[in-house]
């Protein structure tokens, strides 16, 4: 029987590879299973499991939340989301970050802070240098 | 004998300092290692991601998505900029920021107007200062950085661009060379350059489940996720090798002058212990 390779990567770690006889993955379609030799086909996941069938007929699984199956005759790729994904989460997440920009804009108080600071630290490092000089007349 | 305590109370204090400094720099050290080994785990999904794009490429799927097309004139452009969250690592933030500065002068010489997305805290401090369009902004991802965290931020440059507020998107980052270099390098995200050379032999397309359009909506916006992720993650490596660099070089300074400040308290001790025994032996004399 023949095999293929199998990919299962994540943005944050690699998850599996090497050589598989046969995958089973909840696609956004519906399951489909995957043998050698197959035509290529690229479609998103739904988070579910996968479960691949390896070269010692060994059973193992996997879960994803998503994530993107790209299928080639003997190359299988599984790019596999650690984040939980969806239109309404992400545009919560842009909101979020959106707003924690302009609330940056707005608070103005940490700018005078950090311009005072600014301020005392080069009065500091001339008196420093003052000092440093003081010292090298002396000796 | 001239202030041979306060001389003393400077060596304990610089003492204490370069206890610090050292501790300091073995934390970084410890997590830079961390750092790199999560930077080589994140690079497969980075290939990947690179090849299966490439692929869709050379494909010639029906439908172009707007990332893959150049627009002709510029009049708006996103930047994207990946600082630490915590200072005490020598120059690497003032590097980027400097670079990005050089860049965001040229665009405003041509009149292109600029939007920043700034990650870590001191972007956040720096571009607030400025007068840049501050449009998104994401702190405190800590050493161990997570997709999720930077999604929202991207999807505001995204959409940005989609909508054609921003006609073109870079990043700013650092690159990790190796442990004593890092370099400030910027990369233009979209329209992304995906290598399209690779041209094959025979034309060939993929079977799109459920269609070619939203398939590539998905791959593309994790490509530029995975881009800016990877940013991110060699930003920590590179954040915790300067520091540990800096902070090397400070624990040294302290050990420089904590020598030369012993070597001042012995000589103001033997100019007492001289005084001393001049006074007793004149005394004896005057007696």
């Amino acid at each position: 029987m023949s095999i293929m390779h199998l990919d299962i990567v994540s943005a944050e770690e690699e998850i599996f590879s090497g050589n598989v006889k046969n995958i089973v993955a909840a696609a956004i379609m519906g399951e489909v299973g995957i043998y050698p030799k197959h035509t290529p086909m690229i479609t998103p996941l739904k988070p579910g499991e996968i479960k691949i069938i390896t070269e010692e007929d060994e059973e193992q699984l996997y879960f994803v939340s998503g994530g993107v199956l790209e299928v080639q005759p003997n190359i299988v790729t599984i790019l596999a989301d650690t984040a939980i994904r969806g239109e309404d989460l992400d545009e919560a997440k842009a909101a979020e970050s959106k707003k924690r920009a302009e609330e940056a804009l707005a608070d103005k108080s940490d700018n005078i802070d950090a311009a005072k600071a600014l301020a005392e630290l080069a009065q500091a490092a001339a008196q420093l240098k003052m000092i440093e000089s003081l010292r090298k007349n002396i000796k | 004998m001239s202030g041979g305590k306060e001389i003393k109370g400077k060596i304990s204090s610089i003492k204490n300092t370069q206890k610090i400094t050292k501790a300091m720099q073995m934390v970084a050290a410890s997590k830079m290692k961390k750092a790199q080994g999560r930077m080589s785990a994140a690079r497969p999904y980075a290939k990947m991601i690179k090849n299966v794009v490439s692929h869709l490429a050379s494909a010639h799927p029906e439908y172009k998505h707007p990332f893959l097309i150049e627009r002709e004139n510029v009049k708006r452009a996103g930047l994207i900029i990946i600082s630490t969250d915590r200072g005490l690592c020598g120059g690497l933030n003032t590097n980027l920021f400097k670079q990005s500065l050089k860049k965001i002068n040229e665009w405003n010489k041509d009149s292109v107007e600029v939007d920043v997305c700034a990650i870590g805290s001191k972007a956040e401090k720096f571009f607030k200062r400025l007068d840049v369009n501050l449009v998104a902004q994401v702190s405190h991802l800590g050493d161990s950085p997570e997709i999720n965290d930077v999604i929202g931020s991207i999807k505001i440059m995204l959409d940005n661009f989609v909508d054609g507020n921003i006609d073109e998107l870079y990043l700013a980052e650092n690159k990790f060379i190796n442990t004593m270099l890092q370099e400030p390098g910027t990369i233009q995200l979209l329209p992304t350059k995906a290598n399209k050379e690779e041209e094959l032999s025979h034309h060939w397309d993929y079977i799109y489940e459920p269609d070619s359009k939203s398939v590539i909506d998905n791959l593309l916006i994790r490509y530029i996720e995975s881009l800016v992720y990877q940013g991110i993650v060699e930003n920590v490596a590179c954040e915790m090798a300067a520091r540990m660099v800096a902070m090397k070089s400070a624990s040294e300074n302290a050990s420089d002058l904590i020598d030369e400040l012993q070597l001042i308290y012995n000589k103001a001790r033997q100019a007492s212990i001289t005084q001393e025994l001049s006074e007793i032996v004149a005394g004896a004399a005057a007696v």
